[in-house]
C-alpha cells in the first residue's frame, strides 16, 4: 500500500523565512504519528503543508496520492484540519456550522447528527450560536466536524488543548479507532503522556526538518551533521 | 459552482441578518456621509438636488468597500482564507456567492438610501425603471470588483489601506454611468438613460466573468 | 551560483544599454534644442507650441508602457509562457508608465494653465490619463504586497489584467460623459488643427522616438534590478535554509 503522506527534502516558505528547510516523512495508512518538537520547529507548518494550505517550494511532497507540488487543492476535500483557529463561523450554531461545512465539502448530511450527539451538542446546545460557547465546547464542535466530513487524512494541531477530561477521553478514544477507521492522523501535541500512548510513533521536529530523537545535546549535534 | 454560490451567498446572509453588523453599522455609515454632503454644499435645494445622483453613487461606493470589508471579516478571523481553501468550495462558487451576499445587501441599502436622497436634498425620484436597473446593474459590477480585490487584500496586515486603493479608481467607470443614468431619470428623460446602462451591464459583465476566473488563483495566493 | 551567473550581464548587452542610454540622451536633447530654439513659434499658440514636443510622446510612452506590462502579464498568466522574466517585465514598465503619466499630466497642465486659464480641464483624455494615473499607483502598490515570488507575480498579474480591461471602458465612458455635457469654450477647436509641418514635424518625430529610447533604456536597467533583487533573494534563500537548519543543532 502507497504511504497516505510521503514529503521528500520539502521546503516551504513565508516570505523569505523557511518554515520547513527539506523535511522528510512517510507516513502510512492508518498510522497515527505524533509531531513533537519545540515552538517554531515547524509543526504547524508542515501540517499546513499536508493539508494544502502551504505551497511547497521545492522538494516532493505527496498526499493521499495527489501530488501537492502539482496541484495542492485537489488534496482538500479528503482533508480534516484542527488547527488554532476554528474555522467555523461565530454568528452560527454549532448544528448549522456543521451542515455548512460538510454541505461544501459534499460530505454526507446523514453523518452531522450523530456526530452532534457524540460530542454532547443534544437539544439546546446544538441550536446556540458559537459566539456563546466556552473555548472547550468550540473545540468539541470542531472534531465533531472532523467526524462529520467524513476526512481520510486528520491533521490536528494541539488538539487536546482546552479540552475538559471527557473531551480528551473521547479524543483519545477516537484516535485510537483511527486504524480501524482507515484514517491516518498527524498531529502535533506538547502532551507528551496522552500522545505518546495514543500515536503508533514519535516523530522529532526541529528547524523547519525532521531529526533523530534528542536522547542527549552531543547525539542532537550528530544527528544533524548527519542530515546536513 | 451555483450549487456552492447558493450555500455561500446563504451562509453570509444568515450571519448578517444575525450580527445585524450591515443594519447597524454600514446603513447608518451611509445616512453619515449623505448628511456630510449635505452639511458640504450648503442648505440650498438647488444645488443639492441636482447633485443628489452623484452623491447617492458615492455614499453606495463608500459603503461598498465596508460591505466588502464585512463580508470577508465573517470568515474567521485570521484564518478566512485557510477556511474557504479547506472548505472544498468550487472558487468560482465562493466568488459567486460572496458576491452576491453584497449585491443583496447593497440593494437593500441603495433603497434606504434613496428615500434618503429624496427627504434630505429633495430629489424627486421618477422613472423608476431606470433608477431600479441602474442600482442592480451597476451594484453587480460593484460587487464583482469589490469582492475579487477583497480577497486579494484579506489576510494582509495592510488590507484597510490596499482595499479602497484598488477598488476605486477600478469602478470609476461605475460611478460615472450610474449617476448619469439616475441624472437623467430624475431629470424626467429616463429615455436617454440607455447608453449608461449598457455601459454598467457591459462592466458587470466583464468583471463577473473575470472574478469567476481569478478568484481561484487569487484565493491561493498567500 | 547558477542565480549570479545568470544576472552578470554579457558584455554585448552592456554595451547595447550603453549604447541605448547615450542614444536616448542625444535624443531628448536633440528634441529639446530643436524644440525650443530652432522651431519657429507657432501662428495661434505662439511659444506654448513647443510643450507639443515633449507631451504627445510622454502620453504615448505611458500608453505603450501599460500595453507592454499588460502584454507582459498575460504572457505570465499563460501557462505555456510564463516565466520570471515577464513578471520583471511587467512590473518595470509598469513603474516606467506611471512616471510617464505623472509626467504627462503636469506637462498637460503646464500647456492648460495659459492655453484654457485653468490647470485643470475635465477634458475626456486628461481625465482618462489622470484615472489611469491612480489605477496604476493602485497595481505598484499590489505588486509591493510582500510574498513568496510566483504567489506575488500571479497576484500582480491578474490585477494588472483587472486594471487593463478597465481602461477602454474608463476612456470610452469619459469620453461620452463629457461629450454629452460639453463646454463649448474650453477647447478652442483651431489648437486641434494645429499645422504641423516642416522643422515642426520632424522635432515631433524625433521627441516619439527618443522618448521611445528613454523607456526602454529605463525598463532595461530597471529590469536588471530587480533580476538582482531575486538573485540576491535566491542566495539569500540558501542562507536562511542553513540558519533554519541550524536551529536543530543549536538546542
Amino acid at each position: 500500500m502507497p504511504p497516505a503522506v510521503r514529503l521528500h527534502e520539502a521546503v516551504a516558505l513565508a516570505g523569505r523565512f523557511p518554515l520547513l528547510a527539506g523535511a522528510c516523512l512517510e507516513v502510512g495508512e492508518g498510522e497515527v504519528v505524533h509531531l513533537r518538537g519545540p515552538n517554531g520547529a515547524g509543526k504547524t507548518s508542515l501540517l499546513k503543508v499536508l493539508a494544502g494550505l502551504l505551497p511547497v517550494h521545492s522538494g516532493e511532497a505527496t498526499v493521499l496520492g495527489w501530488d501537492l507540488v502539482a496541484d495542492r487543492r485537489a488534496v482538500r476535500g479528503q482533508v480534516g484540519m484542527l488547527g488554532h483557529e476554528s474555522f467555523l463561523y461565530e454568528e452560527l450554531t454549532v448544528e448549522e456550522n456543521l451542515e455548512f461545512a460538510v454541505r461544501a465539502s459534499r460530505g454526507p448530511v446523514v453523518g452531522i447528527r450523530p456526530a452532534l450527539e457524540q460530542f454532547g451538542f443534544t437539544g439546546r446546545l446544538a441550536s446556540i450560536p458559537l459566539a456563546r460557547c466556552s473555548a472547550g465546547q468550540r473545540r468539541r464542535a470542531s472534531l465533531a466536524l472532523l467526524v462529520a466530513r467524513g476526512a481520510r487524512l486528520w491533521l490536528l494541531d494541539e488538539p487536546h488543548a482546552g479540552l475538559d477530561q471527557d473531551g480528551r477521553d473521547l479524543l483519545d478514544e477516537l484516535l485510537a479507532g483511527s486504524r480501524a477507521a482507515s484514517r491516518t492522523v498527524v498531529f502535533a501535541s506538547h502532551e507528551l503522556e496522552r500522545a505518546t500512548a495514543i500515536a503508533d510513533r514519535t516523530v522529532h521536529l526541529a528547524g523547519g526538518r525532521v531529526v533523530e530523537p534528542p536522547k542527549t545535546p552531543e547525539s542532537v549535534e550528530q544527528a544533524a551533521a548527519h542530515v546536513a | 459552482m451555483l450549487r456552492d454560490a447558493v450555500l455561500v451567498a446563504g451562509k453570509d446572509l444568515r450571519i448578517e441578518i444575525r450580527s445585524r453588523v450591515g443594519l447597524n453599522q454600514i446603513g447608518p455609515f451611509a445616512l453619515a456621509v449623505l448628511l456630510l454632503f449635505g452639511l458640504a454644499l450648503g442648505p440650498d435645494r438647488r444645488v443639492l438636488a441636482p447633485a443628489s445622483a452623484g452623491l447617492f453613487w458615492v455614499a453606495v461606493l463608500l459603503s461598498t468597500i465596508l460591505g466588502v470589508q464585512r463580508s470577508y471579516a465573517i470568515e474567521s478571523v485570521d484564518g478566512a482564507r485557510d477556511g474557504l481553501r479547506l472548505s472544498g468550495l468550487d472558487p468560482a462558487g465562493i466568488f459567486l456567492g460572496k458576491a452576491g451576499a453584497v449585491v443583496v445587501q447593497l440593494l437593500v441599502l441603495e433603497t434606504a438610501l434613496a428615500v434618503g436622497v429624496a427627504l434630505l436634498y429633495g430629489a424627486r425620484l421618477s422613472g423608476a425603471l431606470v433608477l431600479i436597473g441602474t442600482c442592480v446593474l451597476g451594484t453587480f459590477g460593484l460587487a464583482a470588483v469589490g469582492t475579487l480585490y477583497g480577497v486579494v487584500a484579506s489576510g494582509l496586515r495592510i488590507r484597510e489601506t490596499l482595499l479602497p486603493l484598488l477598488f476605486l479608481p477600478v469602478v470609476s467607470p461605475v460611478l460615472l454611468a450610474a449617476t448619469k443614468a439616475w441624472d437623467e431619470a430624475l431629470a424626467g428623460t429616463p429615455g436617454r438613460a440607455g447608453g449608461w446602462l449598457d455601459v454598467l451591464a457591459v462592466f458587470a459583465v466583464l468583471y463577473v466573468a473575470t472574478g469567476i476566473v481569478a478568484f481561484g488563483p487569487l484565493l491561493e495566493d498567500g | 551560483m547558477r542565480a549570479s551567473t545568470r544576472t552578470v550581464p554579457s558584455e554585448r548587452v552592456a554595451v547595447a544599454l550603453r549604447v541605448l542610454g547615450v542614444a536616448s540622451l542625444v535624443g531628448v536633447v536633440a528634441t529639446v534644442w530643436l524644440g525650443l530654439f530652432v522651431t519657429p513659434p507657432d501662428e495661434f499658440m505662439g511659444n506654448l507650441v513647443r510643450l507639443l514636443y515633449v507631451h504627445p510622446p510622454m502620453a504615448w510612452v505611458a500608453f505603450l508602457a501599460y500595453g507592454v506590462a499588460s502584454l507582459a502579464s498575460l504572457l505570465y498568466l499563460w501557462p505555456r509562457t510564463r516565466s520570471e522574466r515577464f513578471d520583471r517585465l511587467a512590473g518595470a514598465s509598469g513603474e516606467v508608465g506611471v512616471v510617464f503619466t505623472g509626467l504627462t499630466l503636469v506637462s498637460g497642465s503646464i500647456w492648460g494653465r495659459p492655453t484654457w486659464g485653468v490647470w485643470w480641464v475635465w477634458d475626456p483624455l486628461l481625465t482618462t490619463t489622470a484615472l489611469l494615473f491612480v489605477l496604476y499607483l493602485g497595481y505598484l502598490a499590489l505588486r509591493r504586497v510582500p510574498g513568496e515570488f510566483h504567489v506575488r507575480a500571479r497576484r500582480s498579474a491578474i490585477g494588472a489584467l483587472i486594471a487593463f480591461i478597465d481602461v477602454p471602458i474608463v476612456y470610452l465612458s469619459v469620453e461620452w460623459w463629457r461629450s454629452l455635457h460639453q463646454a463649448p469654450t474650453v477647447l478652442n477647436p483651431t489648437t486641434h488643427k494645429t499645422y504641423v509641418h516642416g522643422s515642426m514635424a520632424w522635432t515631433l518625430l524625433l521627441g516619439f522616438v527618443s522618448f521611445t529610447l528613454v523607456y526602454t533604456w529605463l525598463v532595461a536597467h530597471r529590469y536588471r534590478l530587480a533580476e538582482l533583487q531575486d538573485a540576491q533573494d535566491t542566495e539569500g534563500l540558501e542562507i536562511a535554509l542553513a540558519e533554519r537548519r541550524a536551529e536543530a543543532v543549536g538546542r
